[in-house]
């Protein structure tokens, strides 16, 4: 049976993994590859990648990294983060990363998810999506720029309209939910999962066991998180377990 | 040396990285005369049916690959490249897959429950050969896919997955294997599969 997905997201900032980590008893706690192992061991399911470095001349770095990670990392990952054009594609995916996310570039030019599963397939392109609850109602407008820069735009029908551009993976994340620790935007995770017929990676919130548990049951085939696993709150190997004994299949 | 078919169809870089890992040497070509004298072929792939069937044929490698596992020397498909090993894919109807071994490769049905592709990690509901040595049935793979194998050869059939239906995920016919799940993106059990096949070429 197919299983639900725990994906560990890692913040990269010229080439160095940001956030603490040290639980992970690295001998260095900043190198991507190292820390995408450890993962790995622990049992994650794929490994997401999100390059927020603010340089643009950073390419050559982003790849670097991205090299060291294919070498050691035998689980598909993700790179997301100022990824503008199907060049940008080619020079990442030839590296070894197996998915690119896009978020503002594809709002900016929806073509792009098509010309780029076109020409790699659409299983390497996921639409990255930051959508923001539009008060009082039941609706969500999606945001570029990380957030900043609100495009007025429904998230349900830019989720519908990548699809039918060729996105293979919609990787959700509600801005309302983000950080708080307070369980995913169930809602909207919903709204978005029950309108598309490719997986949804439901993003932001997480803050218990429970809320995992709750993200699959909303329909996403996918879970990430950040910080919760960075700072050890809850290992992958305790999110699976719990979601197993509840009666979700997952890879232990 | 393994030859590791370039074809343009992409993820090629992790086959590589893994062959790498488990310490066997291979080139990345598209040289007919490279990949005869091969000790053992990989033919990888991501993407759709037909364009790859059409990417080998231009490269004049469809004929090439068909010699090459008539030859008795080992060859492995991954994924796309288990699908091309076949008659058809309801994916490019019209086009003719390799026909190295008999079946097709039928869509997954649509339906509410089911979101195609089939992305994420599944178990293989049976296991034998020599390729899935050392793998227990209920081990999970890597499977990204909206494509899947009807073999028609029961008895070549090495393992089973379920998304929907209950389809043919890996096979095995002399020293011809393929899988359609990504044995360089599944972690240690892909690992274990890949070593196998190295060892079955004795590349390692």
């Amino acid at each position: 049976m197919l299983t639900k997905r725990i994906i560990p997201c890692l913040d990269v900032k010229d080439g160095r993994v940001v956030k603490g980590i040290n639980f992970l008893n690295l001998r260095d706690a900043g190198d991507p590859a190292e820390s995408a192992a450890a993962y790995d061991a622990q049992g994650a399911d794929e490994v997401v990648f999100l390059d927020i470095t603010a340089s643009a001349d950073s390419r050559d770095t982003q790849l670097s990294w991205v090299r060291d990670v294919a070498s050691t990392l035998f689980i598909p990952f993700t790179v997301g983060g100022g990824i503008r054009t199907t060049d940008d594609f080619k020079a990442i995916l030839r590296e070894g990363a197996d998915k690119i996310a896009v978020n503002s570039a594809a709002l900016m030019n929806p073509d792009l998810i098509s010309e780029a599963a076109m020409k790699f397939g659409s299983q390497c392109v996921v639409v990255a999506m930051d959508a923001k609850r539009i008060e009082g109602t039941d609706r969500w407008t999606v945001y570029k720029n990380g957030g900043r820069v609100d495009m007025n735009m429904d998230a349900v029908e830019w989720a519908i309209k990548a699809e039918k551009l060729g996105a293979g993976e919609i990787l959700l994340t509600s801005m309302d939910a983000d950080g708080t620790k307070a369980g995913y935007d169930l809602e909207l995770t919903k709204a978005i999962a029950s309108s598309v017929n490719i997986p949804v990676i439901a993003s932001g919130g997480a803050g218990k066991l429970e809320d995992f548990y709750t993200a699959v049951e909303a329909g996403a085939s996918a879970v990430l998180a950040a910080s919760l696993f960075h700072y050890k709150e809850l290992t992958i190997r305790e999110v699976k377990e719990y979601m197993k004994e509840r009666g979700i299949s997952v890879r232990l | 040396m393994i030859a590791v078919v370039d074809y343009d169809a992409g993820n090629v870089k992790s086959v590589e990285k893994a062959i790498e890992k488990l310490g066997a040497k291979h080139i990345l070509t598209s040289d007919p005369e490279e990949i005869r004298k091969a000790d053992a072929v990989i033919l990888p792939g991501v993407g759709n049916f037909g364009d790859c069937v059409n990417k080998l044929s231009e490269r004049g490698l469809d004929s090439v690959l068909k010699e090459y596992a008539a030859s008795g020397k080992p060859f492995l498909g991954i994924c796309v490249g288990l699908q091309l090993l076949f008659d058809e894919s309801e994916e490019s109807p019209g086009v003719k897959g390799l026909g190295i071994l008999p079946g097709k490769i039928k869509r997954f049905p649509s339906s509410d429950e089911l979101k195609v592709p089939q992305i994420g990690w599944n178990d293989i509901i049976e296991s034998k050969g020599r390729l899935l040595d050392g793998i227990d049935k209920g081990t999970y793979f890597y499977f990204v896919h909206s494509y899947y194998l009807e073999c028609e050869d029961p008895s070549i059939v090495t393992s089973k997955t379920e998304y929907g239906v209950t389809y043919d995920s890996s096979v095995e016919s002399g020293n011809v294997f393929a899988t359609q799940f990504h044995p360089e993106k599944s972690s240690d059990a892909g690992l274990k599969v890949l070593s196998n096949f190295l060892k079955i070429a004795g590349e390692v």
